[in-house]
């Protein structure tokens, strides 16, 4: 008993002292004070020396949380009690954010470098003279292969990843929208087809693309295909970009099909409490030189046009990453489905996973 | 001394209504709410009409079955062993270090252990087999998901184990039974309590490992913890994820009945 009593004392004194220690540490660091940042951001999405340099150039204090799917952003932002300062989800998470009334809409006199982004990439459909949303990246869904591994074959299509000799070798995004939107776009449709029957023909089309998949994951995807775990998968561009860093033998291509085009920007939440650090973050990510920086660090492609300048010739150029208007035409954005459709993706997708 | 004791217990009413009662009814209450937040009965109809989710559940409850299994044939002996070492308590601990480690970080040594240039394909290539798909199987999943449940069906099994009073033991082989007998007709009906504790501490979180389906399995393996994570964080429909969460409770019911301590047939303590 009495050891009992001693144990639960040693237990107890631990927790109080670590409990005090880590308040010691945040008001030591100034996390929970007023002049602190919350950034809520996708993980691995911004070179973490331009946090340094933002925090000695305002003198706010960053705290950096991330998310892995706009889902989850989602949920934990409409719930509340957070208070994220910033938030930067994907455009068809933003419409409908901004149609529940979940962000703040932006005083464009106090945004400096609008002027840097290309045009092309203001005034979307989503964000109609982006009253709520400043561009920060922009990408592609597309293939990624090993040249080595697949030993000749360079795949072109979705329809290309249906080969009977590609058994067991993909890596495919574990994302409801992605993977059925691969069964939309081989047949033809839209990605944002509402039409039960185009999404049916779509599922029993992936059923037989379903014996080459080998597993479905997220950021793991990475890691495989550096350590040619796997000949082939299908992810975001920047990934690929950072696979192809890290392994020289992988190649990235946009399929003949078409794909999906994407863009994330800056948003202010319901939940903002200090506005002002978050304006001051939007125009520090606005600056060329910074941007370029960042780009270059994650692999995503910039929506800064005069960011392009500072990155290196063969970046820019590239046709995979920077495609040309020809292709940009192919490539399709989505668009929020609703909570009805969003269940029937999501269906099938799970029906999808059940296979095999 | 009653006034006292009300006192004292009131914590632990109150812990109980606000952390076990309330999460349960909001649970329920929510499983009978559709996507517009009105009341119905769909998200049951759904349930019970829907091949998918109904396979799922079949799946779940295969993979669970099969988990409880392996890890009690493996920790049952273990168990036993234990008890007559030594230093039983020393290895005990040893066995039971691993909980010390967090889960997702176990997952990610299997990673590294079972993928194409791991260390058992490496072992293979040495000795000529050559290099298997380990990762992303059924096979992977059940090894790491047992691994890790391992500890959680020991521990209960051996203090039953070595809570039995030697000289129960001695009595019987005094009366002329011999080990195998011993161990039969004594040891065994004795443990079984421990043995109870351990297929439910075990059974029931297996249900819903839905970290290990992807980490190990890459979603090849799909059990309700899939679907309940869906409906919550992507598709945003709360009742049909608390409608499995329900359902994953009586489940639940239904294996602590099956096996909880019968009075007949059991010889009791």
């Amino acid at each position: 008993m009495k050891k009992l009593i001693n144990l639960s004392l040693v237990i107890i004194g631990l927790t109080t002292a670590a409990f005090l220690g880590g308040r010691y540490i945040e008001q030591a660091q100034g996390t929970s004070g007023a002049d602190v940042f919350h950034l809520y951001n996708w993980g691995d999405y911004i070179d973490s020396d331009l946090i340094e340099q933002f925090e000695e150039e305002t003198g706010y204090r960053v705290v950096y949380e991330t998310f892995d799917s706009n889902e989850a952003m989602y949920t934990k932002v409409q719930q509340g009690g957070t208070g994220y300062d910033l938030v930067i989800p994907s455009e068809y998470m933003i419409e409908r954010m901004i149609e529940e009334n979940l962000v703040v809409e932006l005083d464009h006199s106090r945004i400096e470098g609008l002027e840097h982004i290309d045009p092309d990439f203001l005034d979307l459909n989503f964000d109609p003279g982006n009253r709520y949303s400043i561009p920060y990246f922009w990408g592609t869904l597309g293939i990624a292969y090993n040249e080595d591994l697949l030993e000749g074959f360079e795949p072109e299509s979705w329809e290309d990843l249906y080969r009977p000799e590609l058994a067991d070798s993909i890596l495919m995004i574990d994302g409801a929208r992605e993977v059925i939107g691969i069964g939309l776009q081989t047949l033809g449709y839209s990605l944002n087809s509402r039409d039960s029957s185009e999404l049916q023909q779509a599922a029993d089309q992936l059923t037989e693309l379903s014996p080459n998949i080998k597993a479905l994951v997220a950021d793991e995807i990475k890691m495989y295909m550096i350590q040619e775990e796997a000949a082939i998968a299908v992810t975001y561009s920047g990934e690929a970009a950072d696979m192809m860093w890290e392994n020289e033998s992988i190649v990235y291509i946009l399929p003949e099909e078409g794909s999906n085009l994407w863009f994330d920007n800056m948003v202010i939440p319901h939940t903002v409490q200090n506005e002002e650090a978050a304006y001051a973050f939007i125009n520090f990510m606005l600056d060329p030189e910074i941007a370029a920086q960042n780009a270059d660090y994650i692999g995503y492609s910039t929506p800064n046009q005069t960011a392009m300048g500072y990155l290196p010739e063969e970046t820019v150029e590239d046709e995979q990453f920077y495609p040309s208007q020809d292709m940009m035409d192919n490539l399709e954005v989505y668009e929020d489905l609703g909570l009805e459709y969003t269940g029937i993706y999501n269906d099938l997708f799970l029906e999808f996973k059940m296979i095999k | 001394m009653t006034r006292q004791r009300k006192l004292l217990s009131i914590p632990y009413y109150l812990w109980i209504v606000l952390f076990v009662v309330f999460p349960v009814l909001l649970l329920l209450v929510q499983s009978f709410r559709g996507l517009d937040g009105s009341f119905t009965l769909t998200n049951i109809q759904t349930y019970f009409t829907s091949q998918v989710y109904l396979t799922m559940t079949m799946q779940s409850f295969l993979y669970a079955f099969l988990i409880t299994v392996l890890t009690l044939a493996i920790s049952y002996p273990a168990a036993y062993f234990l008890t007559q070492t030594k230093h039983k308590q020393l290895w005990l601990l040893v066995l039971i270090l691993p909980t010390w480690m967090n889960i997702l970080l176990k997952a990610y040594a299997f990673i590294g252990i079972l993928s194409q240039t791991g260390f058992v394909n490496q072992l293979l290539e040495t000795i000529g087999i050559g290099a298997q798909q380990l990762l992303f199987t059924r096979l992977s999943f059940l090894i790491v998901a047992t691994y890790i449940e391992i500890p959680f069906m020991l521990l209960p099994v051996f203090n039953a184990i070595d809570e039995i009073d030697g000289s129960m033991v001695l009595a019987s082989r005094d009366l002329g039974a011999n080990e195998w007998q011993t161990f039969r007709s004594v040891i065994f009906p004795i443990s079984l309590s421990g043995v109870r504790s351990g297929i439910q501490a075990v059974f029931i979180p297996s249900l819903s490992l839905f970290m290990l389906t992807r980490l190990i399995a890459g979603n090849r393996v799909i059990t309700l913890g899939t679907a309940i994570e869906q409906n919550f964080l992507v598709t945003q429909n709360w009742g049909m994820g608390s409608t499995m969460g329900i359902i994953l409770i009586l489940i639940m019911f239904a294996v602590m009945y099956v096996t909880r301590k019968r009075r007949k047939g059991v010889p009791g303590r």
